[in-house]
């Protein structure tokens, strides 16, 4: 096993720009995700690690050593691809032994590895069926064997749990993040889905347009958010975001939206007048009729044990998770507190969040621009 | 059924599968019935075979192949009864016509010839054809388009406007009326098409199992070799029929560019016409051994045939 370091690293496609100026670190046996929309660029970024891209401009270093250029074969790494790729003119046994087929190691020791890593997955019973007759969740498993057989330095899985159906997909999630409590193996993990990169990550780098718009654990992007897009790409409903003008002085306390006053977290910079942004998740906001904040309750959105109100105010609609027994009617007009602890400040020009007292506890949740 | 339901969806009658069914044995009664015919030709004598009317029960006999395999020379009864007792059915045969077998007949060689380049040009059209449609599957090729259809563009033209000269070019290089130029010509002609159709099957072969094998340790021609060959196998096979019948059948440059040596088949079948009257049962015994090869060939891959020529129609 081995961390992976990549440097500014940049890939072009003639005149499109896939990924720009990327840095990270994956340590050593940590579960990484990439997240973000297709086309970010994620999954470019994972194929230049695998040596299946080569990159325009920087740095791809496996356990310390520079592989940028080295061919896929050379560096040492598996890949569990979106469509598993099995192949179906080989038998389970074959497709896991594979990888070892290639380094030359006697049949009896690749038999013995093989078996070793089914049980490991618990697919021992299949070992002589056919892949093409195999469930989905089967051929995953067969898949990750077939990746974890040669215990190379890190494990690359482009999406492999797109294709399954939600069922299987849960359970896989659970699978997944309990093989690599096991094995502890360097792992880097593309998704577009959030729910999956939160359950099971480490560390997160959100992209966006070929850019690492947030790098940090679950917890530190979905509180602490250092861009806009991110606020908006995680969570569901995703962050609501509140306009009001003017500047910020460091050391403010208090803003004025929609006329209300709002507090929020000490504010740790000077920001030049222009347009801002509020930024609440929906479950940091409850309903207070002492408010200046109002609005008209719009629609409701019943989840068993909390439901989704949508309130139209001044600003658009703004929704808000809240208890399930509180019964509303749509067009009742309430009042609107926020969680001041809870909430981030924006600069609409740039989309990056500004510093403030949330950040103090920590430092690594920041926004790395190209 | 109503008249109401889309007829797209709808289950044909019972009545339409009888009148499509009807149609199609029609339909293959009368393409067969020409094989069938050469196929009893092949069995007469030849004046049962110049019969008017046509006779189609008749009194089957060899004579046919006899005079395929063999030369004859006409002698005088006298002469041929001064000879010892006939060696063979066939020699009994030709004596009942005054003749007598002189040797062994061209067909042999001719049918061999057919053989080693139709097999040899499918076999390197079908080599270079998988290379080279891996190749632009795979790869980013300058001007790939254009030299697809550059590739192509070889079969839009009718042998004969290329004859004269491919025919003053092979004399120059000493190639007319080699096995060897025989084997470049068909394959230069079969590549175009062989290209074509395996980029399609390979196209459809997704890319992630190379790239597994070439991460899992494997180099590029192994990963091929391993991965991608055993799944294209439907696509070699459907190819290589395609070629094997063009190459096969081709008689144009055969006729033009072969005489001696390297002729094939297709150009000596029509001179056995020539020799000592129409002799049809001859032709027939020819031209019904040539369909052999193709019939053995086309029955053990008819799968992978269907499937060539329902290519594209049918999505996975």
């Amino acid at each position: 096993m081995a961390e992976i370091r990549v440097q500014n690293l940049r890939k072009a496609f003639g005149d499109f720009v896939a990924v720009q100026d990327s840095s990270f670190v994956v340590e050593d046996g940590e579960f990484f995700v990439m997240l973000g929309p297709s086309g970010c660029g994620k999954t470019t970024t994972l194929r230049m690690i695998a040596g299946l891209e080569l990159p325009t401009g920087g740095n791809i270093l496996l356990g310390g050593e520079d592989v940028t250029m080295r061919r896929a074969r050379e560096r040492d790494i598996a890949f569990v691809f979106q469509l598993f790729a099995l192949y179906p003119h080989m038998n389970v046994r074959k497709n896991i032994g594979f990888p070892l087929l290639a380094q030359g190691m006697p049949a009896v020791e690749i038999r013995e590895r093989v078996e070793e890593t089914a049980k490991l997955l618990r697919i021992d019973h299949l070992l002589n069926k056919s892949v093409s007759g195999l469930a989905g969740g089967d051929r995953q498993r067969v898949a990750l064997g077939r990746a974890i057989v040669r215990r190379p330095k890190c494990f690359l899985m482009d999406e492999p749990l797109g294709t399954l159906d939600t069922e299987f997909r849960d359970l896989m999630v659970h699978e997944l993040r309990e093989l690599h409590n096991r094995i502890h193996a360097t792992t880097v993990y593309v998704t577009h889905d959030q729910m999956e990169a939160m359950s099971m990550a480490d560390k997160i780098a959100v992209m966006n347009h070929g850019v690492i718009e947030q790098f940090g654990t679950p917890r530190e992007i979905y509180d602490r958010p250092a861009t806009m897009f991110v606020a908006d790409f995680i969570g569901s409903p995703p962050m609501n975001f509140l306009r009001f003008g003017g500047g910020l002085a460091k050391g403010a306390k208090e803003i004025v939206v929609q006329g209300a006053k709002v507090a929020v977290p000490e504010v740790r910079e000077d920001i030049a007048p222009s347009d801002m942004a509020l930024g609440i998740r929906p479950e940091h906001i409850r309903f207070d009729d002492a408010s200046k904040l109002r609005g008209a309750i719009y629609g409701t959105e019943y989840l068993g044990t909390t439901q989704i109100v949508a309130v139209e105010t001044a600003d658009g609609i703004i929704k808000a998770r809240v208890p399930a027994e509180i019964r509303l009617a749509a067009g009742d007009h309430v009042g609107l507190s926020l969680n001041s602890a809870r909430l981030s400040l924006f600069d609409k020009g740039s989309g990056r969040a500004v510093r403030t007292a949330v950040h103090d506890s920590a430092s690594q949740g920041r926004a790395q621009h190209g | 059924m109503s008249l109401t339901t889309a007829h797209s969806v709808v289950a044909p009658s019972a009545n339409a599968k009888l009148i499509a069914g009807t149609i199609i044995v029609a339909y293959a009664l009368i393409s067969i019935v020409p094989l069938l015919w050469i196929f009893a030709t092949s069995f007469k004598t030849p004046p049962d075979s110049i019969a008017y009317p046509p006779k189609v029960v008749f009194q089957p006999s060899i004579e046919g192949y006899c005079n395929l395999f063999t030369t004859r020379t006409r002698q005088t009864p006298e002469y041929i009864n001064s000879l010892g007792p006939a060696t063979g059915f066939c020699d009994e045969t030709v004596r009942k016509r005054n003749m007598v077998i002189a040797g062994p007949s061209n067909f042999l060689p001719r049918f061999v010839n057919s053989l080693i380049i139709a097999f040899g040009s499918t076999f390197c059209a079908v080599f270079l054809g998988t290379l080279s449609a891996y190749g632009f599957s795979r790869f980013k090729v300058p001007l790939a388009d254009d030299l697809l259809f550059f590739i192509l563009s070889t079969r839009m033209m009718p042998p004969i406007a290329v004859a004269i000269p491919i025919y003053l070019m092979y004399r120059e290089l000493g190639l007319s009326d080699t096995a060897l130029g025989m084997i470049l010509l068909y394959t230069a002609v079969n590549v175009s098409l062989a290209v074509w159709l395996l980029k399609g099957f390979i196209d459809e072969i997704p890319r992630e199992y190379e790239e597994a094998a070439m991460i899992d340790g494997y180099t590029r021609l192994q990963a091929f070799w391993r991965t991608v060959l055993p799944q294209a196998t439907t696509g070699i096979a459907a190819t290589a029929i395609f070629c094997l019948i063009f190459a096969w059948n081709e008689y144009a440059f055969a006729a033009l560019l072969t005489s001696g040596t390297a002729q094939t088949a297709p150009p000596f079948i029509p001179t056995i016409i020539g020799e000592g009257g129409q002799d049809w049962p001859a032709v027939a015994a020819g031209t019904t051994i040539f369909l052999v090869p193709i019939l053995v060939f086309t029955i053990l891959l008819r799968k992978q045939l269907l499937r060539g020529i329902t290519f594209g129609a049918v999505r996975k």
